[in-house]
């Protein structure tokens, strides 16, 4: 399809801007003007409407296919939370900083409050921050977080330990904040080796980072014995919640032993995914944490009423305002529609998806660690592989029949690993149709291998040569 | 509820296939002493009900205020196309588009972003968006880091406060350096952010138009940094940039800014994108996703996710960034707001927003007591007034208007000075008004 930028007709005009209704000024002297105008693309309104409906056209999502990305919490976004979070398009985050302004953004600030509440409960944390602005930014700003403990204690800590099975963010993330990061491996039984952590901790170590259940769909038994060892040599815990919504109503991390925990909006609170985002990570905290907690923070005064104040002990600002509000108004909506007794529902169906899922495939492909599973399963195609068939095969032929691949090739520690992550939303119908396919691709490694390394075929692209993506570095069309 | 669909035949069944008594029976793995002391959340409701919770919050949302503030977010309008196409559930509903033949959608769009932002900045490459404008200068001062192998920023203290707090967040977790380098006024202080360049400097980080709304020209800047090994970051207001000197004909290495005013709704704080454009050969140290053109094995052009050994999934702890999630929606609106205005409708727009703040500035500027700061300005100036500029602000809001952002809460010693913001939004009426209630407010 073409670009845009290829359709474009000097002269042509799209939307009408505003009419003047004052008069016109002197110039701004040449030497601070640029010399052309940016060459943004010259069509028609209609032309717009054309190229990028016909473009939108390109994609799979949520609401034309099943897209079980694992580790991604993939569920339908119902449409009331996106009328709840559009009343506040128009609401500016600076009158709430304005001397004066708070008691005009009252409802806003309720919501941030509230929001702030609800996610405590659900995690089991004190106080919950809803300023970073995706998952990885709620790892980073808790990881400052933590530093900001170790160093009010007068302790300076080198290391954050993650298991190998962990998000890319974790490390990530705790890199950014300054740490040395120690990976433990898998063990047998399908989460961190606990002798190889037990060994790794030390008096150095600032925090260990989990995510459980892990990225694997495990739950770890261990988990409460992993906090505690931790807490005896001085380090805090933290708990990635990107897989918050297999166990909601079931395990609280605050109560297990977690100090510190980041949560997903956009996956378990059922936020739109945005073809890549925007997400919203609020962080949680224990009770001697608070005070480390970036500024500002929203509060409710002795009248009722609520207010912005500063938290001058705290690792500062994280983003500008109140972080993603649009996002908490919608998990807000949610979780206010479902009510308590919904979101247990939400982790038991979404449980129960993921293991009929696991059950019906298992035969045919490799399960690295036969457990019951939570919200997601990962299996392994080491045995299509030996028919020459990879993961990535099984996945593109999947898009021919209609269906968004799983997540392949993550988790690390599993070769040829697909992680399919169902999510409660989704009919025993819609997965049946996807383990047929599943089970036909199976059969097919051993009939026709070939014509899985053709799919797919019916994308307006087939396979892309990513290899000359990378050494072209074509990142803009010029113009 | 929870939209689950399945119907408790469908659940026996299922359990069934799986060998498990009920649905309890899977959470086994999870030892009881481990389970959940407390759930306390009040029971569900209606959509109906929901609605009227929300209306209720959100009609104490500031609506009516008429603003003139700015500060890093402003009140442009927003064409109802990009509304209805960034609406579209084929893009709204999707993810980060790791299967590019069924992305090909958000793939081609976050290109056509890209070619957008380096367009506007004059620059080569772009990702395919930030979190926001604090956190795209914070990126920024982190890549030229890496790119230089130096640990330290001269910042310049006109950059707007907030996203101040940011970078020295960032940079002290790193326990990188940060040179805070004072305005003249409400200009850069030229002389001295050259001066305070050494041999650890790895960028000179300024705003145009800077918190103040002062407009510059940084090109001799630019030439100073680069003399000394170091990188020139402008962090840069897009509106603007349809009508001043862009950051890649300054000779800056990078730009960044807060795309919020491109097609994206106020919505109390976000979610907004962050923008960051660089020159090509510092490709490599750009964070977050970038999406690059290839083809097909029968030659057809298409988009992928490129460079991604940049990137946390793959690089782990040594990644130019942990960013995963973006803002590739918001950053969707940007695109199609800057194809809806094209090329003279955006330049237009810019013309307009600067017409009406000099309209503005000449009214405000004459008020008895009342002087304007700057000397060039875009859509934003600062004034000096006779009296606190805080207790001016507060007394208008009673009154229905947003004056501007009160200076003195972020710089000391500027109690009585006011930035105000005029965007095409406001009408000639509204600022005749705002100009008589300050009058009023300063001498009655």
């Amino acid at each position: 399809m073409e670009l845009i930028y290829e359709k474009s007709v000097a002269g042509r005009t799209g939307v009408r801007i505003p009419l003047s209704d004052v008069p016109k000024a002197a110039p701004l002297p040449a030497s601070l003007r640029r010399g052309d105008a940016a060459a943004f693309p010259e069509v028609s309104e209609l032309d717009l409407v054309r190229h990028y409906t016909n473009l939108s056209r390109r994609n799979f999502s949520v609401d034309t296919n099943f897209y079980p990305l694992g580790s991604c919490t993939m569920k339908y976004n119902a449409k009331v939370m996106e009328q709840a979070g559009a009343l506040f398009a128009g609401c500016h985050p600076m009158l709430a900083l304005l001397p004066g302004g708070e008691r005009l953004v009252q409802g806003p600030l309720s919501l941030v409050y509230e929001v702030e509440q609800q996610l405590a409960e659900i995690t089991g944390m004190d106080e919950v921050t809803t300023q970073p602005l995706a998952g990885a930014h709620g790892e980073m700003t808790g990881i400052m977080v933590i530093a900001a403990y170790h160093k009010a204690r007068g302790e300076k800590r080198k290391y954050v330990i993650v298991p190998d099975s962990s998000h890319g963010t974790n490390p990530a993330s705790a890199a950014m904040a300054g740490y040395e990061i120690i990976t433990i491996p898998t063990a047998p039984y399908g989460d961190m080796d606990l002798d190889a952590y037990r060994a790794a901790m030390n008096g150095e170590v600032a925090a260990v980072m989990m995510t459980c259940p892990n990225t694997l769909g495990i739950f770890n038994p261990h988990i409460a014995e992993i906090c505690e060892i931790a807490h005896q040599a001085g380090a805090l815990t933290y708990y990635d919640g990107a897989n918050l919504n297999a166990i909601m109503g079931k395990v609280r991390p605050g109560d297990v032993g977690f100090d510190v925990i980041h949560v997903n909006l956009h996956k378990t609170f059922g936020t739109p995914h945005g073809g890549g985002g925007p997400g919203s990570g609020p962080v949680g905290v224990k009770k001697g944490l608070i005070p480390y907690l970036p500024t500002p923070r929203v509060v409710r005064t002795a009248d009722g009423s609520f207010g912005v104040e500063a938290h001058p002990e705290g690792i500062g600002r994280v983003s500008d305002f109140f972080g993603n509000f649009g996002i908490m108004a919608r998990a807000f909506a949610y979780i206010t529609l479902l009510g308590g007794e919904g979101l247990i529902e939400v982790s038991e169906m979404a449980v129960l998806n993921a293991n009929y899922m696991m059950a019906r495939l298992k035969g045919e492909y490799e399960l690295p660690f036969e457990t019951t599973c939570m919200h997601e399963c990962v299996f392994s195609a080491s045995r299509q592989l030996k028919e020459g068939v990879h993961a990535i095969d099984i996945a593109k032929y999947l898009i021919d029949r209609g269906f968004h691949p799983p997540t392949v090739y993550f988790p690390l520690n599993v070769k040829e690993a697909i992680m399919i992550e169902p999510t409660e939303t989704e009919s025993k119908q819609t997965m049946d149709a996807f383990i047929e396919v599943m089970l036909e691709a199976a059969r097919m490694t051993r009939e026709n291998p070939a014509a899985l390394h053709e799919a797919p075929v019916s994308t307006p692209v087939g396979r892309l040569d990513e290899t000359r993506a990378a050494r072209a570095q074509q990142v803009c069309c010029e113009g | 509820m929870g939209y689950c669909p399945n119907t408790p035949e469908e659940i026996r069944e299922m359990l069934a296939v799986i060998g498990a008594g009920s649905v309890e029976e899977l959470f086994s793995p999870i030892p009881q002493q481990l389970r959940a002391k407390s759930f306390e959340l009040p029971a569900g409701m209606s959509e109906f009900e929901l609605m009227g919770i929300m209306r209720e919050k959100a009609r104490v949302g500031g609506t009516e205020i008429v603003p003139f503030i700015g500060g890093g977010i402003y009140d442009h309008v927003i064409p109802a196309a990009v509304d209805h196409l960034a609406g579209r559930a084929e893009f709204y509903t999707a993810y980060t588009p790791y299967q590019p033949e069924c992305s090909q959608g958000t793939l081609q769009a976050l290109y056509e972003y890209q070619s957008a932002i380096c367009r506007l900045t004059g620059l080569e490459a772009s990702n395919a968006s930030l979190y926001d404008g604090g956190t795209a200068v914070a990126e920024a001062a982190l890549m030229a880091l890496r790119v230089t192998g130096r640990n330290a920023v001269v910042l310049d203290a006109s950059v707007n406060p907030l996203h101040r707090e940011i970078v020295c967040g960032y940079l002290a977790s790193l326990s990188a350096g940060v040179v805070e380098v004072a305005p003249a006024g409400c200009a850069s202080d030229l002389e001295r952010l050259m001066g305070c360049i050494g041999p650890e400097t790895a960028a000179v980080v300024v705003q145009n138009p800077n918190f103040f709304g002062t407009v510059a020209d940084f090109t001799a800047l630019a030439a100073k940094a680069h003399e000394a090994g170091a990188l020139l970051i402008v962090a840069c207001y897009p509106v603007a940039l349809g009508l001043v000197k862009s950051p890649g004909e300054m000779g800056a290495d990078i730009a960044v800014g807060e795309g919020q005013s491109l097609g994206n709704t106020l919505s109390f704080g976000g979610p907004y994108f962050g923008f960051i454009a660089t020159r090509k050969r510092f490709i490599r140290n750009l964070p977050g996703r970038i999406v690059g053109e290839t083809v097909d094995q029968q030659g057809r052009r298409g988009y992928v996710l490129t460079l991604q050994a940049r990137e946390q999934h793959i690089k782990r702890h040594k990644a130019t960034s942990n960013i995963c999630s973006n803002q590739s929606l918001c950053a969707l609106r940007g695109l199609i707001f800057a194809a809806a205005l094209g090329k003279r409708g955006f330049e237009e727009l810019a013309t307009l927003n600067y017409d009406k703040a000099r309209y503005a500035q000449g009214l405000l500027g004459a008020i008895k007591g009342v002087s304007v700061l700057n000397r060039e300005s875009f859509n934003e100036f600062t004034l000096a007034l006779p009296k606190p500029a805080a207790k001016v602000v507060t007394r208008l809001l009673d009154r229905g208007v947003a004056a501007g952002v009160p200076l003195g809460a972020y710089y000391p010693g500027m109690d009585h000075a006011l930035v105000v913001t005029v965007t095409e939004k406001r009408t000639k009426a509204e600022i005749d008004a705002l100009a008589a209630l300050l009058e009023e407010a300063l001498w009655n």
